[in-house]
């Protein structure tokens, strides 16, 4: 019970007006960035983080928890009416719900989707408040091989299991490690790739390379091919359901949670492999598989309750651990840094009134956002229609707001350009992101664990196994790494690779 | 190590510089590599360390990861792997790169970097967001100006006054 009473102190940090207004405006901007076409929820809070620069911490991050779930639904928005998925999670959305609006059916599928996030974060959030407290209590007592070991295995996880090619996944994470490297070693104070740089020896600022990657990174990436024959956005009207569609909803939505929120919690995340997995469930379980294909309301109710549950899960591994599974959540990890709070198993002791707040402020965000979205909706369909040279130059202007704004410096600005070129490159040769951005958060405190662990065994590698928890990982991190291995055997090998000339 | 075929590399001549224009990654990879070790040797070590693994252990693992990487990376484009272009919903695969476009924003955005410090946020942020809308096609010689200098003069009043993250006014902000 004692999470509980907790939890009611939360309420009382975050019903205060002023936290209330912010939860409010949080939301809506949030939304209102989300539902943009082009820009992914990761994206979205990158950009809106220097907002929230001028707030004390406990304001700051209960502005960022609205941000981050109404960025989370516009990208609903985007999928159904443009049939444009802003980031995996919307994928399996987008599939269903566009169908069913070019059949007249837009404003049902919206309904869908926001009760199905309501539902998703509601439930995701109560597991988020009996599962983090269990875990973090668990977490105390690890050690530094333990960290160290589900680091590697988060390293591991993002370049394995996303992603089609492993080869350019590991590119992906050591471009990133060398980022983190960048700077002072926090244990020796050595400079390191400084090139005598003072500006460097601090280290580049996360929020620049996050907003370099996303934002810079992505609009020149999109402006080198641009589409000039945009698609139209389908007109919406206010969104509703009929008895007959509750019938057919209220079930998937209790499912989404089911499916998302493990995954989410576990380290190997993501919003990709739960969704699609409630996709194919609501399919097989759907009393209307004709309609399959051609909108079936369940396969938007489903995934979106799957991915806003799932995204809750993300939450927990992010503050109990201080592990980030998805690119949204590294950039709220980044936003915690930013305040010098460290998320892991301290964060519940020591800073219990901002962790309750911020999850008071998640219900709070989760119900507000559907008291104003689902009026606002025609409005954010509006939004689809905003001119692409607009979009894109919005956006750089406000990623170079983003930087300067961290800590007023010029030499923050051409960095963030060459994080961007970096990003462009990237997503032209098939780089992925996630395993950058986690490299460059990560990297620095998987070497500071890495040595505590081997500083305490004296230099014998023996420190890093020493613990079941540590060996249990590695046979995990084994495992993924050996699968392709493994499924070569089983396998037919033309299907592995197909050399050409 | 799986390889994701692009489907046009079936029709175009393997062997054709462009196509293979993906070993720049590699070679960027090998130079960050070799970079990574150059700068970790140098570390000295003598003095300061505490336990057993210095500051240069982990640039060193890193920097041969590297080299490891490009070196795999190279054998898979050899053998026809391609990275996978990452779509979107502004983005047309088929279309050739439009280097212009792009160097038009760098332009822009840099205009900004060099010109913030000397005419203040409200001039460079005005240029940035009308050259960048210039460089993505739109020619509206009437609207684009003015959406730039009334996005970045509101910016900058919502920044600078209502949300305390300071930018600099310049000149134009000393003379309202």
């Amino acid at each position: 019970m004692d999470s509980f009473t907790q939890l009611i102190d939360g309420f009382g940090t975050a019903l205060t007006p002023l936290h209330l207004l912010l939860a409010a405006v949080g939301v809506l901007l949030g939304t209102f960035i989300g539902v943009l076409p082009g820009i992914g929820p990761a994206m979205a809070v990158a950009l809106l983080l220097p907002v929230t620069y001028g707030l004390d911490p406990t304001a700051a991050l209960i502005m960022f928890a609205g941000i981050y779930y109404g960025g989370m639904f516009g990208g609903s928005t985007t999928s159904i009416l443009l049939n444009t998925p802003g980031e995996t999670a919307a994928v399996m959305t987008a599939i269903e719900g566009n169908q069913m609006a070019k059949r007249g059916r837009g404003a049902q599928a919206l309904a869908a989707a926001a009760m199905g996030h309501f539902v998703g974060a509601m439930i995701g959030t109560i597991g988020l408040v009996l599962l983090a407290p269990v875990i973090a209590g668990l977490a105390v007592d690890i050690g530094a091989p333990d960290y160290f070991a589900i680091m590697v295995l988060a390293f591991i996880a993002v370049t394995s299991v996303l992603g089609s090619s492993r080869v350019r996944g590991f590119a992906s994470l050591l471009i990133g490690l060398t980022i983190g490297l960048i700077g002072l070693d926090e244990m020796t104070g050595q400079a390191r790739l400084t090139f005598g740089s003072l500006e460097l020896a601090d280290g580049i600022d996360i929020v620049i390379v996050a907003v370099g990657l996303f934002a810079v990174g992505e609009s020149l990436w999109i402006a080198s091919r641009l589409r000039h024959n945009t698609d139209e956005p389908i007109p919406v009207g206010r969104p509703w359901l009929s008895r007959d569609d509750l019938k057919r909803t209220w079930k998937p939505w209790l499912r989404g949670p089911l499916i998302g929120f493990p995954f989410g919690a576990i380290p190997a995340g993501g919003a990709e492999i739960p969704t699609f997995l409630s996709y194919v469930t609501e399919k097989r379980l759907s009393k209307h598989k004709e309609e399959w294909g051609s909108g079936a309301i369940e396969g938007v109710a489903g995934p979106e309750s799957t991915a806003s549950a799932s995204a809750s899960g993300t939450l927990v591994t992010m503050l109990t651990l201080g592990l980030p599974t998805t690119a949204t959540a590294a950039v709220m990890l980044a936003a915690f840094q930013q305040y010098g709070l460290q998320p892991g198993p301290q964060l519940f002791e020591r800073e219990s009134t901002l962790v309750w707040g911020l999850i008071a402020s998640l219900f709070i965000g989760t119900l507000l956002l559907l008291v104003l979205n689902l009026p606002l909706a025609p409005v954010w369909a509006k939004l689809l229609k905003i001119p692409r040279p607009y979009l894109y130059a919005g956006i750089l202007f406000f990623a170079s707001v983003g930087a300067y704004a961290v800590s007023g410096q010029v030499m923050d600005l051409i960095l963030l350009f060459v994080i961007g070129v970096l990003g462009f490159a990237m997503r032209r040769y098939g780089l992925p992101i996630l395993p950058a951005i986690i490299g460059v958060i990560l990297g620095p405190a998987a070497e500071l664990q890495m040595r505590r662990a081997l500083q305490l065994s004296d230099g014998s590698f023996a420190g890093l196994v020493n613990t079941a928890f540590s060996v249990t990982v590695y046979a995990i991190v084994l495992v993924i790494l050996l699968w392709p291995v493994v499924r070569r055997f089983t396998k037919k090998p033309e299907h592995e690779r197909q050399p050409v000339g | 190590m799986t390889a994701t075929l692009e489907k046009a590399d079936d029709q175009k001549p393997s062997s054709s510089w462009k196509d293979r224009s993906e070993l720049g990654i590699c070679a960027l990879l090998a130079v960050l590599g070799v970079l990574v070790l150059v700068d970790a040797i140098r570390i000295p070590t003598d003095f300061a360390q505490r336990g057993p693994v210095g500051p240069k252990a982990v640039p060193i693992l890193v920097g041969g990861l590297l080299l490891l990487t490009a070196a795999l990376l190279v054998r898979d484009v050899l053998r026809g792997g391609r990275g996978e272009a990452e779509g979107g919903e502004d983005i047309d695969l088929t279309a050739p790169s439009d280097w212009r476009t792009v160097l038009l924003l760098s332009a822009s955005f840099l205009a900004n970097a060099a010109l913030i410090g000397v005419v203040g946020f409200p001039i460079s942020g005005a240029i940035l967001f009308w050259g960048a809308a210039y460089a993505l096609g739109s020619r509206n010689f009437v609207r684009d100006p003015l959406i730039a200098a009334a996005l970045s003069i509101v910016t900058f009043v919502l920044f600078n006054n209502l949300l305390g993250v300071p930018l600099p006014g310049g000149p134009l902000m000393e003379v309202l």
